[in-house]
């Protein structure tokens, strides 16, 4: 590992044996973000003033609609409906890291089990594998998703089937191409020629060295992941039972909130998509420093 | 399977063939070459406790054919028997038995030793695929590395490979594979990323465990002088097949083959007012995809004649040795 | 005695680390005679490397020559100018890398590379570029119709000899060689080594060879300097080095060798032990740790490089006794006793 920089101390003390990347200034501000961003999504129900999906009335029975920030207490206004905006941001953090996570873990460990056995078993295995992988890389992301999402129902959960479906294809290759120079490696032959089962092979030599790389591949597809379900809430195909910031996205547009200069409804969740989005990427580039530090010099 | 008795040899060898694929069917109907022949028909016979020297340059299927004793790579033509089994066949617990007794002693300490590893987990690797209890551990790892001439072992357990010197990494290496007591090793190289100022040490070191425990040993290399430092025995090869085949001293003295003859006139000595005389060998270098039709070292040859082009030169018995050339066609 | 034409004295070169000055090279001198060819020995980390890029100035970033001159042409390398410098590599002084076969670009024709030398810096046209590389391939032995093929289609042994080529495009008055037939198949390094002492002679250049292997050495080099954990300890001619050095380190360096001419089969005798480390060198010589002939003095005072003979620099506090001390080093028990 290589040296790492003032971030190093306490926080570089707990987190450095879990492989994270604390040596970046910026991967440290994506981690920060995230846990921010993830206590919140835990806490939504604590810390939000109302449910996300209530219409709220003032005095007088008069629906709180298009309230402006600070307006009766709410935060950051209510929407056409009459739904705290703030609220809906805490709570869409639930299914933006939801989404996030659940698809940058089934990306990961898909396509790096599909890398590490195309790999190492090379053969047919690799063939058909690899075939597989093109078919994968011929899809086109979005598209597909909401065909699925047309199929089978609208729900979070197809969004991310959809995503596992397809999204590995980038990992796999790479995570091969590691492989497959470590399979070379002079280690890796001494193994075999001392009798070790390929399992034992995979799981002591091969493994530790391709998880830094799955973990930075997992990362960059928890970016990609939010964007794609909130493009997909976006486009009227996400769960409509969910609050996600696509969600609101969507409902500011379909309530004209530019034109009615409304930015405290669109402007939030579009902060927030980009915080998370970035974050994962900073995260990544920490991974990155991690795994070549020579592209720094 | 105890020690083979000593009629049958412990390594046969029987027109060996490894060929590689390469190119694709598009490629082949171009005619661009679709097949390299690493290893073309190599047969020869150890006995135990032999050592035999694979002396040959870069391209000639000399780590190839090593590769193929220890069940690196698996023949794709001919047959190598191990005490009487081929290699390519075995499984199972033949298999496991076959892996503790044969091993390989690798070029580059640095690449053969994982580098996240202690030395007593790299020792301790073999032990555990053969079964042997952990309580024996310890003792064998450092009875191991007193072998190889590293005085007080114990040091060494904890450290990493970066920590080592290339010699004292190498001699690691030498002890991981006789951890097993094997009766075979094939050292590919040991000594050529070495500094030369270590190189004699681990050679010393080669020699003595080698004597000590009775072991049958293939040396490969590129270096004359380093072979008949080793090995009684020299196998010169060229492009996938076997030159020359005879007592080390006796193939030095009075090389056979053109090329043996090349070989042994281009080694340098380190004594001043050497023969700069000019090589007796056409200059090109061997080319695995495309050798020559008839006998493969015939287009840089001084002594070729028509027949080297047509007809593939075999091994044939001269006195105490092998040669493949055509010159010695109807000797006795 | 002629002019040497690279005159070294009390060179020394360090490296810059954070918090530490890594003394690479450290009061290094030799002289290079004109029309002759020197070789560098030494194990690796003795600084022979540093030394060889030195004469081309194209050490590394952190490195810096803390001391001492190169006069060269009358010339001190070590104080010109970068712009001064560069009109002398590749016209007076030539550079051939370690593995100079593994840089030619693999994405260009080979008598592009070739030209790049010849035109860029020689400033010839065209057609001049194009007459001077077919005289170069016929004088270093590849055929002339090989120009335009690009470097993976040469072996290494032919990429070796287009790395000399590159060397030699300007007409350089030097050329310094690192480990130029480290890398080959023995018969190939003997045709090249032959082909660069045929140049040598034929165009009157001289030639500095940077290797560990003491055979290559004694085959091509008129000359010795051998190297030491970053000193010079000898200097003479190699037929004299050979028969009757006065260092212990290269009376140990002959015994580690093994001779494929001597009858039988001989005993190598390694030299216990490892190089000092750079980074906190010893106070007094650096072979004492492993020399079976040091002394308290040898450990206390680092020798100084004096010459012993006409032609002959050594730095051994007993270099006078090397006669009987040759006769021990002989034996292998002195050696083993060190350990």
């Amino acid at each position: 590992m290589p040296e790492a920089s003032a971030s190093r101390g306490l926080v570089g003390r707990i987190f450095g044996p879990l492989h994270l990347p604390v040596g970046d200034n910026f991967a440290v501000a994506g981690l920060i973000i995230y846990a921010v961003f993830a206590f919140t999504a835990i806490f939504a129900p604590v810390l939000a003033p109302y449910d996300p999906t209530e219409i709220l009335y003032s005095a007088e029975y008069n629906l709180a609609s298009d309230l402006m920030p600070g307006e009766e207490g709410h935060v950051l206004g209510t929407t056409s409906l009459g739904r705290d905006i703030f609220s809906q941001i805490l709570f869409g953090a639930r299914s933006a890291l939801l989404v996030g996570l659940t698809a940058a873990f089934m990306v990961s460990v898909i396509g790096t089990i599909i890398g590490l056995l195309s790999g190492y078993f090379g053969g047919w295995v690799d063939t058909v594998l690899m075939r597989l992988a093109d078919v994968a890389f011929g899809i086109p992301f979005l598209p597909f998703v909401i065909v699925i999402s047309a199929f089978l129902q609208p729900s979070i959960w197809n969004t991310v089937i959809a995503m596992a479906l397809v999204l590995w294809r980038d990992t796999a290759r790479v995570i091969r191409s590691q492989v497959l120079t470590l399979r070379s490696r002079g280690y890796v032959e001494a193994a075999r020629v001392s009798g070790s089962s390929d399992m034992s092979i995979i799981v002591r030599h091969i493994a530790p060295n391709i998880v830094p790389l799955s973990l930075l591949y997992g990362s960059i597809a928890i970016g990609w992941a939010i964007l794609t379900e909130a493009s997909i809430s976006f486009l009227g195909f996400g769960d409509p039972d969910s609050i996600s910031w696509g969600f609101m996205l969507q409902d500011a547009f379909a309530s004209q909130a530019l034109s009615r200069q409304a930015y405290h409804w669109f402007i939030p969740p579009g902060i927030a998509i980009i915080l998370v989005v970035s974050a994962g990427f900073f995260i990544s580039r920490g991974y990155e420093n991690l795994l070549f530090p020579k592209l720094g010099r | 399977m105890g020690k083979s008795c000593m009629t049958t040899p412990l390594v046969e060898v029987e027109n060996a063939q490894l060929h590689y694929k390469v190119g694709s069917a598009a490629s082949a109907m171009f005619g661009l070459p679709s097949v390299v022949k690493a290893v073309d028909g190599i047969s020869f016979r150890l006995n135990a406790g032999e050592s035999v020297g694979l002396l040959g340059e870069s391209g000639c299927g000399k780590t190839s054919m090593g590769r193929l004793l220890v069940r690196l790579e698996e023949v794709t033509g001919g047959s190598a028997r191990f005490d009487g089994a081929e290699i390519a066949d075995l499984k199972g617990s033949d298999l496991r038995r076959f892996r503790s007794r044969s091993q390989m002693i690798f070029q580059n300490p640095f690449d053969a030793v994982n580098p996240r590893y202690s030395i007593k987990k790299t020792m301790a690797e073999p032990l555990g695929n053969a079964g042997i209890p952990k309580s024996e551990w310890h003792d064998r790892i450092v009875t191991a590395l007193e072998l190889v001439g590293l005085a007080e072992p114990a040091q060494y357990l904890d450290r990493f490979a970066h920590q080592l010197s290339g010699g004292q990494l190498q001699r690691v290496v030498m002890a991981r594979a006789l951890i097993l007591e094997p009766d075979f090793v094939v050292a590919d190289e040991p000594v050529s990323m070495l500094d030369v100022s270590v190189r004699a040490g681990v050679l010393n070191v080669f020699r003595d465990v080698r004597d000590k425990l009775g072991l049958t040993a293939i040396y490969i290399s590129h270096d004359l002088a380093l072979v008949r430092y080793v090995c009684e025995r020299t196998i010169v090869m060229y492009l996938g097949r076997i030159m020359e085949d005879g007592p080390t001293e006796d193939i030095v003295r009075e090389p056979l083959h053109p090329y043996t003859q090349a070989l042994v006139a281009a080694v340098p000595t380190p004594k001043a007012d050497q023969s700069h005389d000019p090589l007796p060998i056409g200059r090109g270098a061997p080319d695995p995809r495309n050798p020559p039709s008839g006998c493969v070292f015939r287009d840089r040859c001084p002594k070729a004649f028509d027949r080297c082009a047509s007809d593939v030169a075999l091994p044939q018995k001269v006195g105490t040795r092998t040669v493949a050339c055509h010159l010695f066609d109807g000797a006795v | 005695m002629s002019e040497p034409l690279l005159s070294v004295k009390d060179l020394s070169i360090a490296y810059e680390i954070p918090g530490l000055d890594v003394v690479a090279v450290s009061n290094a001198s030799f002289d290079v005679p004109k029309g002759s060819i020197v070789g560098l020995v030494g194990e690796s980390g003795c600084g022979k490397t540093t030394m060889a890029r030195a004469f081309t100035r194209i050490i590394a970033d952190n490195a810096k020559i803390t001391h001492g001159s190169m006069m060269f042409d009358g010339q001190d390398l070590a104080k010109l100018s970068e712009r001064d410098m560069n009109a002398l590599r590749w016209r007076d002084i030539a550079f051939v890398p370690q593995s100079a076969m593994n840089s030619l670009d693999p994405v260009y024709r080979v008598e592009y590379q070739l030209g790049e030398v010849l035109r860029g810096r020689g400033g010839m046209s065209r057609k001049q570029a194009h007459a001077r590389a077919i005289e170069l391939f016929e004088m270093v032995g590849i055929e002339t119709n090989r120009l335009r093929d690009f470097p993976h289609q040469f072996s290494g042994g032919m990429r070796q000899r287009v790395a000399i080529a590159l060397a030699l495009a300007l007409n350089p008055k030097l050329i310094v060689a690192d480990e130029p037939v480290t890398a080959l198949d023995v018969i190939v390094q003997r045709q090249i080594l032959d082909q660069m002492r045929e140049l040598q002679r034929d165009l009157g250049i001289s030639i500095i060879m940077v290797t560990h292997d003491i055979s290559v050495v004694a085959y091509i080099c008129d000359r010795t300097v051998v190297m030491y954990a970053g000193e010079v300890v000898e200097v003479c001619d190699t037929a004299t080095l050979l028969s009757e050095p006065l260092h212990p380190y290269t009376m140990g360096l002959k015994n580690a060798f093994p001779d494929i001419a001597s009858a039988g089969t001989g005993t190598l005798t390694p030299i216990a032990g490892a190089p000092p480390d750079l980074v906190h060198p010893p106070s007094g010589c650096r072979f004492a740790a492993r020399c079976p002939f040091a002394k308290d003095r040898c450990r206390a005072e680092a020798p100084v490089l004096k010459q012993a003979a006409e032609g002959h620099t050594v730095a051994c506090h007993r270099a006078d006794e090397a006669v009987s001390l040759r006769a021990r080093a002989a034996e292998p028990e002195t050696w083993e006793k060190v350990a």
